[in-house]
C-alpha cells in the first residue's frame, strides 16, 4: 500500500513541476502557433543558472529563482527578437527547423561554457531532508518545495495572463492577431512577451528541478519531449489543460512504482523480471502516441 | 469649413501583383459621414485596410489630421484615433462580450474614461449589457455586429471606419445597425462608411464616393449621387 501511495504522491508532485515546464511551451504555441523545440534548452539554462549562482554565492538554489526568471525572460526576448521574428515570415517548415536549430545552438553554447559532465546540487537548505506525510509516504523536501513553488508560479502566470491589461492583450493576440492589431495591440510586442514569459516560467522550473536532478547540456531534450506530451494531451495553447495533463504525465512517470505495487500484490514471478524502471520515460511516449491517435485535440481542445 | 480629418491622395494598392486600387483620392472632414459605395471586388475593403496600414499602398499619401500615416503600422494608426470595424468583425469569440469591448479600449489608459465609454456603448446597445458575461461566439450575427461596432467606439475614435456593417444581416437588423450609425452621426462622430446598401448609405451620408474596379467614378452629396446615372445604372437597376 505504501508503494502505491508513495507513487501517486511522487507522480502528482512531479506533475506539478512539469506543469510549469509545459506552461511556456503552450503559451508560445497559443500566441504564435510555433512549436519551440528549444524549450528544454531554456530549462537547462535555468538549471545552470540556479546551480552556478548558488555555488558561487554560497546560497540555496531556491534563492536564485528571481535570477533564473530574469535569465529566462531575457533569453526568451533575445531569441525572439534576434531570430524567431525572422523565421516567422518563412514557411512552416522553416519555423520547425528554425527552433530545432536554436535547440542545437543553445545546447552547444552550454557544452562550450559548462562542459559535458553531470553536475548536481549537493548543498542547500532542503537537500537530503525529507517529510513524513503519513501512510508511510516519505517525500524529499526538494521535490515538495519544487512542486509547491511550481504551483505558485503557475498560478502567478495564469493570473498575469487573465487579469492584467497586458495579459488580456496577449490572449487577444492568441485568439486573433489581426483583430488585436485593430485594437492597437502590437503583435511583435506580444510575441516577444510570450517568449519572455514562456522563457521565464521554464527557467524557474529548471531552477526548481536542479535541486533533485543533475544537469548536463543534454538534459533539455527529455523535458522538451515531456512538455510536448503534456501540451498535446492538454490541448495546444490551453493553460488549464497543461496543468491537468501535467498531473497525468507525472503519474505516468510513476508507472514503475505502480508495477512494483502490482508485483508485490500479485506475487507473480515473471513480474519481478520486467526491468520496468529502465522504461520509465517510454510510457510518456506511449501515452503521447495514444493521445495523437485517439484524441489529437487533447483533453481540453485546441485554443481555437 | 471644418477641419479635415482624413485625406487620401492618389493611393495605389496591389494585391499579389494585381492592381486593386488604381489611384484613389478622397477626404473626410470632422463630423462628416462619408459613404463609399461599390460592388463586390471594387476595392472598398482594401481602401480601408490601406488606411489602417494592413494593406500597404505602394504609391500615394494618406494624411490623418495633416500628418502622413501611410508608413505607420496598424497599432500606431489605432493609437492616433483611427478605428476600423472590419467586415469579418474579428471578434475574440471565446471570451465574453464585455472583455471584447474592454479590449477595444486597449489604447486608453484612463480607467474612468473606459468605464464611461462602456456605459455609452451599453446605452447604445442595451442588448449587449444583458449579454455582457456571455462568450461573444454565442451571440447572433446582429449582436456580434453590435459588439464589433461597440468595441470600435470604446477608444473614443477621431474617425470610425465601418466596413459593411449590415453585411449578412436580416433586413430588420440592417435597419437597426444603420439607425445606430445615424445616432453616432448625430452625436458628432466622424464616420467613413463602406456599404452595399446603396439607398440607406446615401440617405445617411453627407457625401459619398462611388468606387468601381479600383477607381472613383463618382462623388457628391447623398442626394446628388442618388439622382446620378452612375448610381442608377450600377446599383439600383433603374
Amino acid at each position: 500500500m505504501e508503494i502505491l501511495a508513495s507513487s501517486i504522491v511522487a507522480g502528482l508532485l512531479f506533475g506539478m513541476v512539469l506543469a510549469l515546464v509545459a506552461l511556456g511551451l503552450t503559451i508560445i504555441f497559443g500566441v504564435m502557433d510555433i512549436i519551440n523545440f528549444a524549450h528544454g534548452e531554456f530549462l537547462m539554462f535555468g538549471m545552470y543558472t540556479a546551480l552556478l549562482t548558488s555555488q558561487a554565492l554560497g546560497i540555496d538554489p531556491l534563492l536564485t529563482l528571481p535570477l533564473a526568471a530574469l535569465v529566462g525572460f531575457l533569453l526568451g526576448i533575445v531569441c525572439y527578437r534576434g531570430f524567431i521574428t525572422y523565421i516567422l515570415r518563412g514557411p512552416m517548415i522553416a519555423q520547425l527547423l528554425g527552433t530545432f536549430g536554436l535547440m542545437l545552438l543553445l545546447r552547444n553554447i552550454a557544452l562550450l561554457v559548462f562542459g559535458s559532465e553531470d553536475r548536481a546540487v549537493h548543498q542547500g537548505l532542503l537537500v537530503d531532508k525529507s517529510f513524513e506525510m503519513g501512510l508511510g509516504i516519505i517525500v524529499p523536501a526538494t521535490k515538495l518545495a519544487g512542486a509547491g513553488l511550481s504551483v505558485v508560479a503557475f498560478i502567478g502566470v495564469w493570473l498575469l495572463m487573465t487579469k492584467t491589461r497586458m495579459g488580456k492583450a496577449l490572449t487577444a493576440t492568441a485568439l486573433n492577431p489581426q483583430g488585436a492589431r485593430y485594437m492597437g495591440i502590437s503583435t511583435e510586442k506580444m510575441n516577444a512577451l510570450a517568449w519572455g514569459i514562456g522563457g521565464a516560467s521554464v527557467t524557474v522550473a529548471g531552477a526548481l528541478i536542479v535541486n533533485f536532478w543533475p544537469v548536463n547540456p543534454y538534459v533539455g531534450l527529455l523535458f522538451t519531449m515531456i512538455a510536448f506530451a503534456i501540451v498535446a494531451l492538454g490541448g495546444f495553447g490551453s493553460v488549464p489543460g497543461a496543468f491537468a495533463a501535467a498531473l497525468v504525465v507525472g503519474l505516468i512517470t510513476e508507472i514503475p512504482g505502480f508495477w512494483d505495487f502490482l508485483t508485490y500484490t500479485l506475487e507473480m514471478d515473471w513480474m519481478y523480471d520486467v526491468p520496468m524502471t529502465s522504461f520509465k520515460y517510454m510510457w510518456i511516449y506511449v501515452a503521447y502516441f495514444i493521445i495523437m491517435v485517439v484524441r489529437p485535440r487533447g483533453l481540453f481542445g485546441w485554443k481555437h | 469649413m471644418s477641419a479635415r480629418i482624413l485625406e487620401i491622395e492618389d493611393i495605389k494598392v496591389r494585391y499579389s501583383g494585381m492592381p486593386v486600387l488604381q489611384g484613389i483620392s478622397l477626404h473626410v472632414d470632422a463630423g462628416e459621414t462619408v459613404s463609399v459605395l461599390g460592388a463586390n471586388g471594387a476595392g472598398k475593403s482594401t481602401l480601408l485596410r490601406a488606411v489602417m496600414g494592413a494593406q500597404p499602398a505602394f504609391a500615394g499619401r494618406i494624411l490623418f489630421e495633416g500628418r502622413e500615416i501611410q508608413k505607420l503600422n496598424t497599432p500606431d494608426i489605432v493609437n492616433l484615433g483611427i478605428v476600423y470595424v472590419p467586415e469579418e468583425k474579428m471578434l475574440f469569440s471565446p471570451i465574453t462580450v464585455e472583455e471584447n469591448l474592454l479590449l477595444g479600449a486597449y489604447v486608453l489608459k484612463d480607467d474612468e474614461r473606459i468605464r464611461a465609454n462602456l456605459a455609452f456603448v451599453y446605452r447604445l446597445f442595451p442588448r449587449l449589457e444583458e449579454r455582457r458575461r456571455q462568450p461573444a461566439s454565442t451571440l447572433s450575427g446582429g449582436e456580434q455586429q453590435m459588439v464589433a461596432i461597440g468595441r470600435g467606439l470604446m477608444s473614443n475614435p477621431r474617425i470610425l471606419m465601418l466596413d459593411e456593417p449590415s453585411l449578412g444581416l436580416a433586413p430588420v437588423l440592417v435597419d437597426e445597425v444603420l439607425d445606430t450609425v445615424r445616432k453616432l452621426k448625430d452625436e458628432g462622430m466622424t464616420i467613413l462608411l463602406v456599404e452595399q446598401n446603396v439607398r440607406e448609405a446615401l440617405d445617411l451620408a453627407d457625401r459619398g464616393y462611388i468606387l468601381q474596379t479600383g477607381r472613383i467614378v463618382g462623388e457628391g452629396t447623398g442626394a446628388e449621387l442618388m439622382a446620378s446615372d452612375e448610381v442608377k445604372s450600377a446599383f439600383l437597376g433603374l
